[in-house]
C-alpha cells in the first residue's frame, strides 16, 4: 500500500495527512510517555545519580560502571536464579493447571459457563488484595494454611519469613493469579479445534487420554507457545505480589531482578537510582528477547 | 442431563471452591472480631460476625476510595482520547508507518513497570509532578493505551468499508465519519477498553507506591499497603478494605462478563 498511487484527485486534504492526524495523539503519547521515560532510564544507568544530583541535575557520567558493579554483585546471581525459578515455576504450573481446566470446561455441562467465569475472579482482583490475603493465610502463627496443616500433624512452617520457603510462597500466590489467564486463552484455543477430529478419533476407538495427546495437545501447540511466552513476559515484570508479601526477603531469598531494581530505587530510605536503572535495563533485554520470539511465533501462526 | 455430566458439574463446583478459597477467606476475616483473630483453631465461618472492620475501613479509607475512583475515571478518559482515533487510523486510514506502530505497541507492553516508574520519577521530580493525581493518571494510562489501540484497531477493522464509503459520498469528512459512524458502532469495544482501563488504574500499585508515596492524597491500593505496615493486629479492617477495593472487579464479573473474555482474547494483555 505504501507506494500505491491515488488516481482520484484529492477532494479535501490528502488522505495520508488525515490518517496521520488521527494517529498523531498516539505518536506524541508514545514519544513522551514511553520513549522519553525509557531514555531517562538509560541515562540514569550510565550516570551516578545521587538524590542530590537528581534535583540539581549534575550527575557524574560513569559509563558502564553501574553495569559492571551490578554484574559482579553477589545479589545479581541470586536474583537471576530467583527470577528463573519464580518465572519458570509459575508459568509451567499455571499452564499445566490452566490447560487441565480448559479441557475440563471444554465439555459443556450444566453450569459450566458460570463456573468458568468464577475462575476469573483472582485475575480481576487488585494485586494488593490478593497479596495481602495470601500474606494473612500464610502467616506463621495465625494463618489458615498452617492451621490446616496442623490437623495433619505438620508443624508450623514459616512460609514468608523463612529463606527456605519464601520464594515458594510467592510463587504459589503468583500461580494462583495466573491460572485464569491461561484458562481463558487455552479455552479459546480449544474452541478452534474441529469437533470432527474428535468424532473421527472416537470412531477409531481412541480413549480420552489418547485424544488429548494425539489431537488436543499437538493442535494447541501454537496457542500454547504464545500463552507461555506472554506468561514469561508478564511474570518477569512482577513486583507487586512479591513486594507486598515478602519485600524480597528474608535476606534476598525471594528477590527477583524486578524486586532488586524496585528496592534499590524505591524500597529503602536511600534511593539509588543508577544501579536500579541498570538492573531494570538488563530486565528489559531479557523481556525483549522473549518478546521478539513471541512476535516471530505470532507471525508464523498468522501465515499458517 | 446424563448422570455423567452431573458428576462434572459437581467436580466443577469443588474446583471453584478450592480456587476461590482465598477470596472466601478474605470475607471471613473481614467479619471476624479482633479478639477472635488469633483464635486457635481459626474460625472457619463468621458465625458471630462483626462490622467493626468495615466501619474502620470506611472511616479511614473513604478519601482513598474517592481518589482511586477519580484516578480510574481520569485514566479511562485519557486512554480513550488517545486510543480511539489511533485505532480508527490504523484500522481504516492506512497511515504511513502503521506497521511500525503495531510493533512499538507490542514492545511497549513488555517494558517492566519498575522501569517505567523510574523513568516517570526522573521526569516528574523535575516537573514537580510527584505526588499529584494528574501525574498518576498519566502513568496509569500507560498500562492501558497499547491494549486499547490494539483492541480498537481489531474491532474497527471489522466495520464494513461500505458504511464509510456511503458516508463519504454523502459528503461527510473523515472526522464526521469517525464521530457519527465509527464511534457509535464501536460501543462494545469502548466499554471493554474502559472497563479494563478502570480496573488496571484502580488496581495499580507500582506507580502509586513510587510516584505518589509521599502524598497525602493516596489511592486505595496504597491505603491498604500502609494499613498492613502500620497495624498488623487489625486484619479485619485490612480485609474489609480489601473487600471494598474488590467491588469494581465484582461489578465487572457480574454485569459485564461478556466483555471480559473479549478483552482477554483480543489483546491478551495483563500485567
Amino acid at each position: 500500500m505504501r507506494r500505491a498511487a491515488h488516481p482520484s484527485p484529492p477532494r479535501r486534504r490528502s488522505p495520508r495527512w488525515t490518517a496521520f492526524a488521527f494517529l498523531a495523539p498516539l505518536v506524541v503519547y508514545l514519544i513522551v510517555f514511553y520513549a522519553y521515560p525509557l531514555y531517562r532510564n538509560i541515562e540514569l544507568s550510565v550516570h551516578d545519580y545521587t538524590p542530590r544530583a537528581f534535583v540539581q541535575g549534575n550527575p557524574e557520567f560513569t559509563g558502564w560502571e553501574n553495569y559492571r558493579n551490578i554484574l559482579s554483585d553477589d545479589t545479581f546471581l541470586r536474583a537471576l536464579r530467583n527470577t528463573a525459578v519464580f518465572t519458570l515455576g509459575s508459568i509451567a504450573v499455571q499452564y499445566a493447571l490452566g490447560l487441565a481446566l480448559a479441557v475440563f470446561f471444554h465439555r459443556n455441562f450444566r453450569l459450566s459457563a458460570v463456573l468458568r467465569a468464577m475462575f476469573l475472579v483472582p485475575w480481576l482482583l487488585p494485586l494488593i488484595v490478593s497479596a495481602s490475603t495470601w500474606s494473612w493465610m500464610l502467616n506463621s502463627e495465625n494463618g489458615i494454611v498452617n492451621a490446616a496443616l496442623q490437623a495433619f500433624g505438620i508443624g508450623q512452617i514459616n512460609w514468608l519469613t523463612s529463606p527456605d520457603t519464601s520464594l515458594l510462597s510467592v510463587t504459589i500466590a503468583n500461580i494462583w493469579l495466573g491460572i485464569p489467564f491461561n484458562l481463558v486463552i487455552l479455552y479459546a484455543g480449544l474452541q478452534n479445534i474441529s469437533a470432527d477430529l474428535y468424532e473421527a478419533a472416537g470412531l477409531d476407538g481412541a480413549n480420552a487420554w489418547q485424544r488429548f495427546w494425539r489431537i488436543t495437545f499437538p493442535l494447541l501447540r501454537p496457542v500454547s507457545a504464545i500463552t507461555l511466552l506472554l506468561g514469561l513476559i508478564y511474570t518477569l515484570k512482577v513486583v507487586d505480589i512479591i513486594w507486598i508479601m515478602t519485600k524480597g526477603g528474608p535476606a534476598d531469598a525471594s528477590a527477583t531482578l524486578a524486586i532488586w531494581s524496585y528496592r534499590e530505587a524505591f524500597g529503602t530510605g536511600q534511593p539509588d537510582f543508577s544501579p536500579a536503572a541498570a538492573v531494570g535495563n538488563i530486565l528489559i533485554l531479557i523481556a525483549f528477547a522473549a518478546g521478539l520470539l513471541h512476535v516471530h511465533l505470532q507471525r508464523k501462526e498468522e501465515r499458517a | 442431563m446424563t448422570p455423567r455430566s452431573w458428576w462434572r458439574t459437581a467436580l466443577g463446583v469443588v474446583l471453584v471452591a478450592l480456587m476461590l478459597f482465598p477470596v472466601y477467606w478474605m470475607f471471613n476475616v473481614s467479619l471476624t472480631k479482633t479478639g477472635d483473630m488469633r483464635a486457635d483453631p481459626p474460625h472457619w465461618f463468621p458465625w458471630d460476625p462483626t462490622f467493626e472492620g468495615y466501619a474502620a475501613a470506611f472511616t479511614q479509607q473513604l478519601p482513598a476510595l474517592a481518589t482511586s475512583l477519580f484516578i480510574g475515571l481520569g485514566t479511562v478518559a485519557l486512554t480513550l482520547v488517545v486510543a480511539l482515533p489511533a485505532g480508527y487510523s490504523l484500522a481504516k486510514l492506512r497511515p504511513l508507518g502503521g506497521r511500525g506502530i503495531d510493533f512499538l505497541l507490542l514492545v511497549a507492553q513488555m517494558i517492566p513497570g519498575v522501569v517505567m516508574a523510574m523513568g516517570f520519577y526522573a521526569i516528574y521530580i523535575r516537573l514537580g509532578m510527584l505526588n499529584t493525581v494528574a501525574g498518576l493518571i498519566v502513568a496509569d494510562s500507560t498500562l492501558a493505551v497499547p491494549f486499547g489501540v490494539l483492541l480498537f484497531r481489531a474491532f474497527m477493522a471489522s466495520i464494513p468499508a461500505e458504511l464509510m464509503a456511503a458516508a463519504q459520498i454523502d459528503g461527510a469528512s473523515t472526522w464526521r465519519t469517525f464521530r457519527s459512524i465509527i464511534l457509535p458502532l464501536s460501543r462494545n469495544s469502548v466499554i471493554t477498553v474502559s472497563l479494563f482501563t478502570f480496573l488496571w488504574a484502580w488496581s495499580d500499585f507500582i506507580f502509586a507506591s513510587t510516584l505518589n508515596r509521599n502524598s497525602d492524597v493516596i489511592p486505595i491500593t496504597l491505603g491498604i499497603f500502609r494499613y498492613i505496615g502500620n497495624n498488623t493486629t487489625q486484619w479485619n479492617s485490612i480485609m474489609a478494605t480489601a473487600v471494598i477495593a474488590s467491588i469494581p472487579a465484582a461489578f465487572l464479573l457480574v454485569l459485564a462478563q461478556r466483555y471480559i473474555a473479549a478483552g482477554v482474547t483480543a489483546g491478551a494483555v495483563k500485567d
